[in-house]
C-alpha cells in the first residue's frame, strides 16, 4: 500500500472474501441443477414401466443370438496402440432381407477370418445366424480387410433390399436374389480397397434409382495390416485434413455404378466417421450431413442433384472442431424439422467437447439455413466418449427419445490412458501423426466401461437419462444402435453392437395406454425402398417428421418402417408423405395401433 | 512495504508487460517498439487469439471469450472501486479475460464467467502483505479445473497442424518478453522442462524407442496451452519473485514439480503445469517474503547482540 491509502473497509474486506467464497462455491451449485448430471436411479422394471412408460430388458442370448465381436490385428508396429486403432468394426443394420413381414438384422465382425452374422427374425422372438448358408458371412478373410459396417437398399429396385458392405479393405455389394441368398456384384466399378467407416444410400438426383456415398476414414492408400511407416494417424486432432477421401457411386443400373465425386463437388479429406442424407434445407433433395473425427463435421447442400456444396461453416455447425461419431435425424421439437445429433468425447477433468444437438433455427432454410446447438438446454451434452446413438419414441409418447451408447476401450479398471493420450493429442502435427511416438496403452483403459445414457423426451425442450432406471446397465464398449419394431407390436426395441463385446438387444415393454403407428413404403417412381421418403404426422394438434433412411447413426441401419409413438388418446389428422420423386401423397385415415403399408401412387 | 493494488496495472498476472506498468499517471511509461508497455502484452494476447481465430479457429464461440473478457472487467471495476474509490486501468482484466476465453474449454456459458470473476476476486480477497500470492488466473483455471471437472477442461488442442501460426507465436512471445526482461524465466521453464521430459523418457518403457518415447513428452509443450503459460503466466511479475536467479529457481521448480505430477500419470496429471504454478507460486512468494523480513529485522537485533 501506498503509505497515504488507507486500508479497505472491514466490510469491503469481509465483501470481498465471500463473494470469492460464493464463486468458489458456484460450480457445486451448478451441478447440482445441471440436466446432464440428473440421472434416474435403477429402479425395478414395474415402477420404471409405471413411471417412464417403458422398460428395456436385455434379451440377446433368449432370443438366440450369441455374437460377439471380434477387432483386428493390424501391422505388428501398431501393437504397442491397438487397442486405441482397432477400436472399430462393431456394427448392425435391420433389414426384412426376405419381406416375411418381420425386420431381420445384421451385425458385422472386424477380426481377420472372422464370420459377420445375418440374425433371421422367426417372428416368434427367436433369430436363427443364416448368413453362412446365404453366403455373406465369411467376408472378412485375409487379405480382404475386414468389416466396419453395412448398409441395406434394394439398388436395383427388384423388391428385396441389397447389401453393401464397408470395410477397412475392400468395399463389397451383394444383390440379394429374392431372399433366398446373395450373390457378390463384380464389375460394380467400386475402388478395390477404403478404410471406410461409413456409408449411405441415397438417391441425391432423384432418378428413382439409389446412390451411393462411402466415406473414408483412413487413408485409402494404407494397407492397414502392411504400412508403409507408422505415420498414419492424423495430423492434428482438431484439423486433420489427411484422412481418407470421400466417394459419391451414382447408380448406372444393371449393378454398374460411376464414381461422381469429383464432378458433383464432394472434395474432402477429413476423417469420416459418420454420415446422413436427408431434405435439411427444403429443397426436395437429400443433403449430406458428414462428422468428422479430429475435425468439424460438414454439411454438403445438393444442389438440385447436379452438385454440392459445403455450407457447414455458415450454418454454425462447422466452426468448432470436435471428434464426431455420429449422425442422426429426428424431429425432437415435433416442428416438422430435422435437428441432428453429433456424438463426441466428453471425459471430466480432461476433455469436454459435449455432445451436439443441431436445432434448425426457426425461420431458416435453402441457404439461410442456421442451426444451434441446444444440446446442453435440452440436455443431451455430455455421454462419455460417445459412439452411436439414435432417436426414437421408445415410450409411444408422441415425443423422439434419444439412446446413446459408448466406451472408447475397457481394459484395466485400476489404470487409465488418458493422460498418455492427451500428451500426444496437443502436439505438433509431426508427433502427432506418427503412431510410433503414440505411449503404448499397455492394457490401461481409456474412457472404459462407460454408463450409457437412455434420454427421454418431455416435449418441453428437455431431455432425462433413464438408462439405469429401465434396464439399459451394460458398461461394454458400445458403438452401433439401431432400432426396430421386431415383434410387430408398436414398440421399438433397441440393438447395441460393443467392441470385442457381445451383440446386445433390448427388448422394449411399453405402457400399452400410449398409441402409436407404423409405416412401410414402397417407392415405384422413387427407388423402391423409399429411401429419403418423408413422413409427417400430424395428430391431436401435433406433428412429427420423420423419413426412410439409408443409414443413420454410427455403423448403424435402422429399421425401413417408421414408428410414430402417438400418446394416450390420440386421433390421426392426417398423414402427409412426400416421395423421393418429390410427389406428396396425402393418407386421410391410416389405421391406428398398426402397421401401415403404403405404395406410391404410380 | 505493501504493495499499492491501487497500481492501474491491477496485475492479474498474465504479463510481464502489464506489471511493468505501475501506475498511468506516470509521465512517461516505457515503451517496447514504440509502444506505450502497458499495452503490449493486451496488444500480444489479442494478436495470439486472432492468429489462433483465424487459421485455426480456436473460439468455439467468441461469446464466450467475450463474457470472459466482460466478466473480468465488471469485477475488477466494481472490486476497485470498492476498495480504492478509483476507476481501474483494465489492461490486466482484459488479459485475464482473454486467457480465460482461450484456456478454459467448456460447453457451458458460466465457467467463463465466473473463472474470470474467480480470477479477479482472487486478487483482491487472497493477500499477504498487501501482495496476492497466487496468479489470478493461474488461481482460477485450476480451481475450475478441481471444482467444475465435470464440465470444464482446459485448452488441449493445437492452433492447427500448422508448424507456421506455432512460429510465429513462439518467435514474437520470445521477442517481447525479452524486450520486457523476463526471457531468463521463460528459457529457465522451457529447459527444465525439456531437461525433465528426458528424465521421463529415461525412465519410461521404450515400446518404439527412446526418441519416440522423448516425442511423447515434449509433445505438450508444442501446443498452444503451454505458449500462454510459458509467456503470460509464469513471468507475471505481481505474482513472481524478486531477483532474476530466485525467478529461474521458482521457473525450474515449476518444471520440477510439474515433471512430478506427470509421473503420477493422475488426474493432476492432466493439466500439471497450472498445479505445478498453483503450488510453488505461492510458496515462493511466502518464503521470499519471509526471508525479507528477517533480512529487515537482522540490522536491528546486531546493535543488541554486539
Amino acid at each position: 500500500m501506498k503509505p497515504s491509502q488507507p486500508p479497505p473497509p472491514l466490510w469491503v474486506r469481509i465483501f470481498t472474501l465471500a463473494l470469492l467464497a460464493a464463486l468458489l462455491a458456484t460450480p457445486a451449485v451448478m451441478r447440482r441443477f445441471s440436466p446432464d448430471t440428473a440421472s434416474a436411479a435403477s429402479s425395478s422394471a414395474p415402477a420404471a414401466l409405471a413411471r417412464y412408460g417403458f422398460v428395456l430388458t436385455e434379451s440377446a442370448r433368449e432370443s438366440g443370438i450369441d455374437f460377439v465381436h471380434q477387432a483386428p490385428n493390424l501391422d505388428s508396429r501398431l501393437a504397442p496402440i491397438m487397442p486405441e486403432v482397432a477400436s472399430m468394426g462393431a456394427a448392425v443394420s435391420i433389414v426384412d432381407f426376405d419381406r416375411d413381414g418381420w425386420d431381420d438384422l445384421y451385425v458385422t465382425n472386424s477380426g481377420e477370418g472372422s464370420k459377420n452374422h445375418l440374425y433371421r427374425n422367426l417372428g416368434n422372438g427367436k433369430f436363427e445366424d443364416v448368413a453362412e448358408k446365404l453366403g455373406i458371412a465369411d467376408v472378412n478373410k485375409p487379405g480382404t480387410g475386414v468389416s466396419m459396417g453395412a448398409i441395406w437398399g434394394d439398388f436395383d429396385n427388384d423388391g428385396y433390399e441389397d447389401l453393401f458392405l464397408y470395410k477397412w479393405g475392400r468395399p463389397l455389394l451383394y444383390h440379394n436374389d429374392g431372399g433366398k441368398g446373395f450373390t457378390l456384384v463384380k464389375d460394380a466399378g467400386l475402388p478395390a480397397w477404403v478404410n471406410a467407416n461409413s456409408a449411405v444410400w441415397l438417391d441425391y438426383d432423384r432418378d428413382g434409382k439409389l446412390d451411393l456415398l462411402l466415406n473414408g476414414y483412413y487413408d485409402e492408400k494404407l494397407d492397414l495390416w502392411h504400412i508403409p511407416n507408422t505415420r498414419i494417424m492424423p495430423d492434428s486432432f482438431e484439423y486433420a485434413t489427411n484422412g481418407g477421401r470421400k466417394y459419391l457411386f451414382h447408380n448406372l443400373g444393371r449393378g454398374r455404378f460411376e464414381d461422381v465425386t469429383a464432378k458433383v463437388g464432394l472434395n474432402s479429406h477429413r476423417w469420416a466417421l459418420a454420415a446422413g442424407a436427408a431434405d435439411l434445407r427444403g429443397t426436395g433433395y437429400p443433403d449430406i450431413f458428414i462428422a468428422n473425427d479430429y475435425g468439424v463435421s460438414e454439411i454438403f447442400a445438393n444442389d438440385r442433384g447436379k452438385s454440392f456444396h459445403e455450407i457447414a461453416k455458415q450454418t454454425g455447425v462447422g466452426a468448432a472442431p470436435k471428434s464426431g461419431m455420429n449422425v442422426a435425424f429426428g424431429d425432437v421439437m415435433n416442428q416438422g424439422r430435422f435437428a441432428v445429433y453429433v456424438s463426441n468425447i466428453s471425459k471430466e477433468g480432461v476433455l469436454i467437447q459435449g455432445n451436439n444437438l443441431w436445432i434448425p433455427r426457426a425461420g431458416t432454410s435453402g441457404d439461410n439455413l442456421a442451426f444451434d446447438n441446444l444440446a446442453h438446454d435440452m440436455g443431451v451434452e455430455v455421454g462419455g466418449w460417445s459412439f452411436g446413438a439414435q432417436f426414437g419414441d421408445l415410450n409411444n409418447d408422441g415425443t423422439l427419445d434419444l439412446f446413446l451408447t459408448n466406451g472408447y476401450v475397457s481394459l484395466s479398471r485400476d489404470a487409465d490412458y488418458w493422460y498418455d493420450f492427451s500428451k500426444v493429442a496437443v502436439g505438433n502435427s509431426s508427433i502427432i501423426s506418427d503412431a510410433s511416438n503414440w505411449p503404448p496403452v499397455a492394457g490401461r483403459s481409456h474412457s472404459g466401461y462407460e454408463h450409457k445414457r437412455v434420454w427421454i423426451n418431455d416435449g418441453a425442450g428437455r431431455f432425462a437419462d433413464v438408462a439405469q432406471a429401465v434396464g439399459v446397465t451394460d458398461t461394454h464398449d458400445g458403438r452401433s444402435v439401431a432400432t426396430a419394431d421386431f415383434e410387430n407390436r408398436g414398440a421399438l426395441d433397441v440393438v447395441v453392437a460393443n467392441q470385442k463385446g457381445p451383440l446386445l438387444l433390448y427388448k422394449n415393454s411399453v405402457n400399452p395406454a400410449n398409441h402409436w403407428i407404423e409405416f412401410e413404403l414402397e417407392g415405384t417412381k422413387s427407388n423402391r425402398s423409399a429411401i429419403g421418403a418423408e413422413v409427417r404426422c400430424y395428430w391431436s394438434g401435433q406433428q412429427q417428421l420423420q423419413q426412410v433412411s439409408g443409414a443413420s447413426g454410427f455403423c448403424a441401419q435402422n429399421s425401413r418402417r417408421l414408428h410414430f409413438g402417438l400418446g394416450k388418446g390420440a386421433r390421426i389428422e392426417k398423414v402427409v408423405i412426400r416421395w423421393p420423386s418429390g410427389r406428396e401423397q396425402k393418407l386421410e385415415s391410416p389405421q391406428l395401433d398398426r402397421l401401415n403399408k403404403v405404395k406410391e401412387p404410380s | 512495504m505493501k504493495q499499492d493494488i491501487t497500481a492501474p496495472p491491477a496485475f492479474v498476472g498474465q504479463s510481464a508487460a502489464v506489471a511493468a506498468t505501475k501506475a498511468p499517471a506516470k509521465p512517461a511509461a516505457p515503451k517496447v517498439f514504440g509502444i506505450d508497455q502497458r499495452y503490449v502484452a493486451p496488444i500480444f494476447i489479442t494478436l495470439i487469439l486472432l492468429v489462433g481465430h483465424i487459421s485455426a479457429g480456436i473460439l468455439e464461440s467468441p461469446i464466450k471469450t467475450l463474457s470472459a473478457i466482460a466478466s473480468a472487467m465488471v469485477v475488477e471495476i466494481v472490486l476497485h472501486w470498492l476498495h480504492n474509490r478509483k476507476f481501474p486501468f483494465l489492461a490486466s482484466a482484459y488479459i485475464t479475460g482473454i486467457s480465460v476465453g482461450i484456456l478454459i474449454r467448456s460447453p457451458a456459458l458460466w465457467p467463463y464467467i465466473v473463472c474470470s470473476a474467480i480470477a479477479i476476486t482472487s486478487k483482491y480477497a487472497i493477500r499477504v502483505n498487501g501482495k496476492h500470492i497466487w496468479n489470478p488466473s493461474n488461481f482460477a483455471i485450476a480451481m475450475m479445473l478441481f471444482l467444475a471437472s465435470y464440465t470444464v477442461a482446459s485448452l488441449s488442442i493445437q492452433w492447427s497442424n500448422s508448424v507456421y501460426a506455432l512460429m510465429v507465436i513462439w518467435i514474437a512471445g520470445g521477442i517481447i518478453i525479452a524486450r520486457l526482461k523476463r526471457l531468463h524465466i521463460t528459457l529457465t521453464y522451457v529447459a527444465s522442462f525439456l531437461v525433465f521430459a528426458l528424465f521421463r523418457t529415461a525412465i519410461a518403457p521404450h515400446a518404439n524407442g527412446f526418441l519416440h518415447t522423448f516425442g511423447s513428452e515434449v509433445a505438450p509443450i508444442t501446443g498452444p496451452m503451454y505458449q500462454l503459460f510459458i509467456f503470460f503466466m509464469i513471468t507475471d511479475p505481481p505474482t513472481t519473485v524478486k531477483g532474476h536467479r530466485a525467478q529461474m529457481l521458482v521457473a525450474f521448480l515449476i518444471a520440477l514439480v510439474e515433471c512430478g505430477l506427470r509421473l503420477t500419470g493422475s488426474f493432476f496429471a492432466i493439466h500439471a503445469p497450472y498445479y505445478a504454478l498453483f503450488t510453488v507460486g505461492p510458496i515462493a512468494n511466502l518464503v521470499q517474503m519471509a526471508w525479507a523480513a528477517r533480512r529487515k529485522r537482522a540490522p536491528v537485533a546486531a546493535p543488541a547482540t554486539a
